[in-house]
C-alpha cells in the first residue's frame, strides 16, 4: 500500500515537472518577448497557450539525424543522463509542509552529487558527436560546470551551518523566524550567480554560445534527442530555482498573519519559485554574454573567496 | 544479520530514477514509429558550416582545462569536508571554529599559491 502511495507521488511530481517544463518555455518567450517590445507566441490557441504542446509534437516528427562518425551508444545515452540527474533531484525538494518524496538528511548533497551527474551528459554528448563545435562545447562546458559548483557547493554551507542540517525539510523548518536571506544575503548572491552557470543560461551560456559554436555540445543532436536536453536544462533550472526558494526564501513558509496564514503552502512555495525564474528570464534579457575567459576568473577569483568569507563571518556570528 | 543495512529511505530515489528512465527513453522509442527516415551521405556528416570537415574533430586542447579539473578536486574535496562540520557546528563550538579557520587558512595558502602561478588565469 505505501509502494502505491509513493508511486502515485512521484508519477505527480514529474507530471507536473513536464508540465511545468512545457510552460516555462512559453513563459520565457512571452517575457522576454514583452520586455523587448514583441507579443511572443500569438498563433496557436488563445494568446499562444497550445505552443508548448505545438512544439512537442513537431520534435516527434522530426528525423532523428545521427552522424556516422558518432560514437552511438555514448550518443544515446548523453541526453537520457541528463534527464535522469534533472528529474532524480526532485525526490528531495519538499513541495509542501510533510511533502517529500525521500526525506533523506542530506539533500543538499544529493541535489549538488546529481548536478555533477548532469555536467556528464554535457561532456559526454560533447565527445560522442565527433564534431568539432560539439568537442569543444562539452570541454567549455564541463569546465565552468565544475568550477561553479565549488562556488555553488560553498555558498550553501552557510545556511547548513544557521539551520544545523542537510535536511531540506529541517531548513525550512529552521526558518520560522524568518528566511535566511536577511543573515545570508553574500550567500544567496553567490548562489543564485553560480546556479545560472550550473544550468548554463545568459550571461553565462559559454557551452551554447551559438554566435561562436554553432550549439556547443547539442549541435549534433536533433528532433526528440535535443528536445530530451532542452527537457533536461528546463527541470535542472527548477531544480536551482527550488533550492534557492528552499535554502533562503524558506519553501513554503508564507507570512503568518490575516489570511495569508491560510494560504497552502504549496502556492508560497511556487511563488517564490516562479520570482526566481522570472529573474533568471529578466537576467536573460537585460545581460549580453561573458567571455569565457572573464567567466572563469569571476568563478575563481570572485565568487569562491566571497564564498569562504561568508562561510567565516557565519561562523564567527553563530560563536558571539 | 549485522553488516546488513538497507536504507529504505533512498528506495524512493531508485523509484524515481527509473521512472525518469522511462520518461527519458519513451519519447525516443514513441518518435521512432513516427519518424521519417531518409538519410544520405551529406547529411550525416558531421557539422562544419556547410563544408566537408577538415581533420580530426577532437584536437589537442589548452592544458587549462586539466588545470581546472585538478583544482576542482582540491577544492571541491574541501567542500565536502566543510558539510559535516556545518552540520555539526553548533554542537562543536570554539573548538570546532579554530579547527576549520587553520583548515581554511591551509587551503587558502593553496589558493593564493595557484593564483601567484596564474592557474586560475585564461590568457
Amino acid at each position: 500500500m505505501d509502494t502505491a502511495i509513493l508511486i502515485f507521488k512521484i508519477v505527480m511530481v514529474v507530471s507536473v515537472v513536464l508540465l511545468h517544463v512545457a510552460y516555462v518555455v512559453y513563459f520565457e518567450r512571452k517575457v522576454i518577448g514583452h520586455m523587448q517590445a514583441r507579443l511572443g507566441p500569438m498563433r496557436v490557441g488563445w494568446h499562444g497557450l497550445l505552443q508548448p504542446i505545438a512544439d512537442f509534437i513537431k520534435l516527434f516528427f522530426k528525423e532523428d539525424i545521427i552522424p556516422f562518425s558518432a560514437d552511438k551508444p555514448i550518443f544515446f545515452i548523453a541526453p537520457v543522463i541528463g534527464v535522469i540527474a534533472a528529474l532524480g533531484s526532485f525526490a528531495v525538494i519538499p513541495l509542501w509542509d510533510g511533502f517529500i518524496i525521500a526525506d533523506i538528511n542530506i539533500g543538499i548533497l544529493f541535489i549538488l552529487a546529481l548536478s555533477s551527474v548532469g555536467a556528464y551528459s554535457i561532456i559526454l554528448a560533447g565527445w560522442a558527436s565527433n564534431s568539432k563545435y560539439s568537442f569543444l562545447g562539452g570541454l567549455r562546458s564541463s569546465a565552468q560546470v565544475i568550477s561553479y559548483e565549488i562556488a555553488m557547493g560553498l555558498s550553501i554551507v552557510g545556511v547548513i551551518m544557521q539551520s544545523g542540517s542537510a535536511s531540506l525539510s529541517d531548513i525550512v523548518n529552521a526558518q520560522a523566524d524568518g528566511p535566511f536571506i536577511f543573515t545570508q544575503f553574500i550567500g544567496f548572491f553567490v548562489f543564485l550567480m553560480s546556479a545560472l552557470a550550473e544550468t548554463n543560461r545568459v550571461p553565462f551560456d559559454m557551452p551554447e554560445a551559438e554566435t561562436e559554436l554553432v550549439a556547443g555540445y547539442a549541435t549534433e543532436y536533433s528532433g526528440m534527442r535535443f528536445g530530451l536536453f532542452f527537457m533536461a536544462e528546463y527541470a535542472g533550472m527548477f531544480v536551482m530555482s527550488s533550492l534557492a526558494a528552499i535554502c533562503f526564501f524558506g519553501g513554503w513558509r508564507g507570512p503568518d498573519f490575516w489570511i495569508f496564514s491560510h494560504v497552502p503552502g504549496i502556492f508560497w512555495f511556487l511563488l517564490k519559485v516562479y520570482a526566481v525564474i522570472f529573474f533568471y528570464f529578466w537576467i536573460r534579457a537585460t545581460l549580453p554574454r561573458y567571455r569565457y575567459d572573464q567567466l572563469m576568473s569571476l568563478g575563481w577569483k570572485l565568487f569562491i573567496p566571497l564564498a569562504l568569507a561568508n562561510i567565516v563571518i557565519t561562523a564567527l556570528w553563530k560563536l558571539l | 544479520m549485522p553488516g546488513t543495512f538497507i536504507p529504505s529511505n533512498y528506495l524512493p530515489i531508485i523509484i524515481i530514477c527509473i521512472f525518469a528512465t522511462i520518461i527519458g527513453l519513451s519519447p525516443l522509442l514513441i518518435g521512432s514509429l513516427l519518424r521519417p527516415r531518409r538519410s544520405y551521405r551529406q547529411k550525416l556528416l558531421p557539422y562544419e558550416s556547410g563544408n566537408e570537415p577538415i581533420g580530426e574533430p577532437r584536437y589537442k586542447f589548452s592544458v587549462k582545462f586539466y588545470i581546472v579539473a585538478m583544482l576542482f578536486v582540491v577544492f571541491d574535496v574541501e567542500a565536502v569536508f566543510l558539510y559535516p562540520w556545518a552540520v555539526a557546528y553548533d554542537k562543536l563550538g570554539i573548538f570546532g571554529f579554530v579547527e576549520m579557520m587553520m583548515f581554511i587558512f591551509i587551503l587558502l595558502i593553496g589558493y593564493i599559491y595557484a593564483w601567484e602561478k596564474g592557474a586560475l588565469d585564461w590568457e
